[in-house]
């Protein structure tokens, strides 16, 4: 079948890719567009490494075919990432030391931030409970864990020192 | 029907590299123009912070500072000969190797220093922030990065060093048996808490506390990654992971990996460790491996704590609930 072009937004800004039918919005992401931080774990849904937000809901990459976010608005930890210094989010897994390889670490974050989107003072039970999906092979969990705790804490402490 | 509670604990020694016909290691190293040292090895980072160590190995031979320091591996085409990442080697054996060839580049930094500085090799120091100095002379100084680039375009020398580190094949004594199979040994005891739910014949891990003796900590945050994620693989070889059927017919068995079983963040215990550092006499700046054992204690120690529970033991992993309830039932019946 013909290709198509889908244009959708990425990190703020309007983007085309030209697309076989059924392609994902993973491989879009990092065989088109060279958003690598998306990364590539078992591309059957199994675990986690390739979640992305559409729309600010935590998505799996690897099962969405591109079309599906024609005009909706994609944001990968690149977008995520500030120009200048980390993410709080970032900041909190460097000092917790979340990761060893760090192939999971790109989309336990955007699940992380996806669940201080709609959570933003989680316990402990929630972020678990939140991570079931996402699988890590190295750090046991438990410093993942703690690094949301501490995110969330800092994102919920700098809110309220914004004038509103 | 109950939830039993038992406490289990092992320990284990395990050798740092191996034994086939001798086990080497080797590194070089240069510096580019802008005074960067690049360290090329055929050692692989398989993810477990190889190249954060070595890179601190190097930076504190060299006496630059760790941003300085480029690891590039893994082309075993091109690089130098390495027998590769596994059986807790690579730490050890290429951390030796990176220090010999670290030493040799050092020098050879020192004599371009010296003759820049119209000094001898031994009146010079590093002050630990990239500068290379006349002792007593804090004046007399020039930066390392400067020396790099002198080294090329104005003495045309090489800054460079070849360093080779390795554990000879040792044969049996055929009188006594005796050998020396590995350079050094790294210890580790665990204690294990489970609950056993007799009518489901779950097992639930509520801790696992280790201690460790593992030589010098290099880096003391990638220890503690270590045991906390080897942990985790142990209670998952512990209890879940297999490719076998949980019950007899074959298409309720796992096709592929992302089938097969393993514990996710619910099922994760309480996971603490301490770190006791005993430094090895061969391994750079007294390391031991520590990789491959923190997989190691904790698969006995909840067999243990399981067979303290229900009074049962189980001797063929994964300790599948299926085989928790058949046990349970067997004791029961009494002895057949
Ligand atoms: S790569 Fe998408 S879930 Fe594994
Ligand atoms: S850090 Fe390796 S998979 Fe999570």
């Amino acid at each position: 079948m013909a290709s198509t072009i889908v244009a959708f937004e990425l990190g703020g800004r309007e983007v085309e890719v030209m697309v076989k039918p059924m392609t994902t919005l993973q491989s879009a992401l990092r065989d088109q567009l060279g958003f690598t931080a998306t990364k590539e774990g078992c591309r059957q849904g199994g675990c986690g490494s390739c979640t992305v937000l559409v729309n600010d809901e935590p998505m799996l990459s690897c099962l969405l075919p591109v079309e599906d976010v024609a005009g909706q608005r994609v944001t990968t930890l690149e977008s995520l990432t500030p120009t200048q210094g980390l993410h709080p989010l970032q900041q909190a897994f460097l000092d917790a030391n979340a990761f060893q390889c760090g192939y999971c670490t790109p989309g336990m974050t955007m699940l992380a931030q996806a669940l201080l989107d709609h959570n933003p003072a989680p316990d402990r039970g929630d972020i678990t409970q939140a991570l079931t999906g996402n699988i890590c092979r190295c750090t046991g969990y438990g410093p993942i864990v703690r690094a949301i705790e501490v995110a969330a804490q800092a994102m919920h402490a700098g809110e309220e020192g914004q004038p509103r | 029907m109950a939830r039993l509670r038992g406490t289990g604990i092992a320990a284990v020694n395990y050798p740092t590299g191996m034994n086939l016909g001798g086990d080497p290691s080797q590194a070089l190293i240069h510096a580019t123009t802008s005074g960067s040292f690049v360290v090329s090895l055929s050692a692989t980072d398989l993810g477990q912070g190889l190249k954060t160590v070595i890179g601190q190995i190097a930076a504190e031979t060299l006496g630059v500072e760790f941003g300085e320091i480029v690891i590039d591996t893994a082309d075993t085409d091109t690089g130098p000969h390495d027998m590769g990442t596994f059986a807790s080697r690579a730490t050890h054996r290429v951390g030796n190797a990176v220090i010999a060839a670290a030493t040799e580049a050092r020098q050879a930094l020192l004599e371009v220093a010296a003759e820049e500085l119209e000094a001898a090799v031994d009146d010079l120091e590093g002050d630990g922030h990239g500068n290379l100095l006349v002792k007593g002379v804090p004046t007399r100084s020039v930066r390392i990065a400067e020396i790099a680039s002198m080294a090329q375009f104005k003495y045309g020398r090489t800054i460079a060093g070849r360093g080779a580190y390795m554990k000879p094949k040792s044969l049996v004594d055929p009188e006594t048996g005796a050998m020396d199979p590995d350079s050094t040994e790294a210890h580790a005891c665990t204690v294990a808490e489970v609950e056993v739910d007799t009518e489901t014949g779950v097992v639930t891990v509520l801790s696992i506390r280790s201690a460790y003796e593992v030589g010098r900590q290099v880096n003391p945050a990638l220890v503690q990654g270590q045991i906390a994620g080897g942990a985790w693989m142990g209670m998952s070889h512990a209890l879940y992971e297999t490719t076998a059927p949980y019950y007899p017919a074959v298409d309720h068995s796992p096709r592929d990996f992302s089938e097969y079983l393993m514990p996710g963040p619910l099922e994760m215990p309480e996971i603490e460790c301490v770190v006791l550092e005993m430094p090895s006499s061969n391994g750079p700046y007294g390391v031991k491996g520590i990789g491959e054992m923190t997989a190691n204690s904790p698969i006995p120690a909840i067999a243990n704590a399981i067979y303290h529970a229900t009074g049962v033991r189980f001797d063929d992993l994964p300790i599948t609930p299926e085989k928790i309830l058949r046990g349970l039932d067997a004791k029961r019946s009494g002895p057949s």
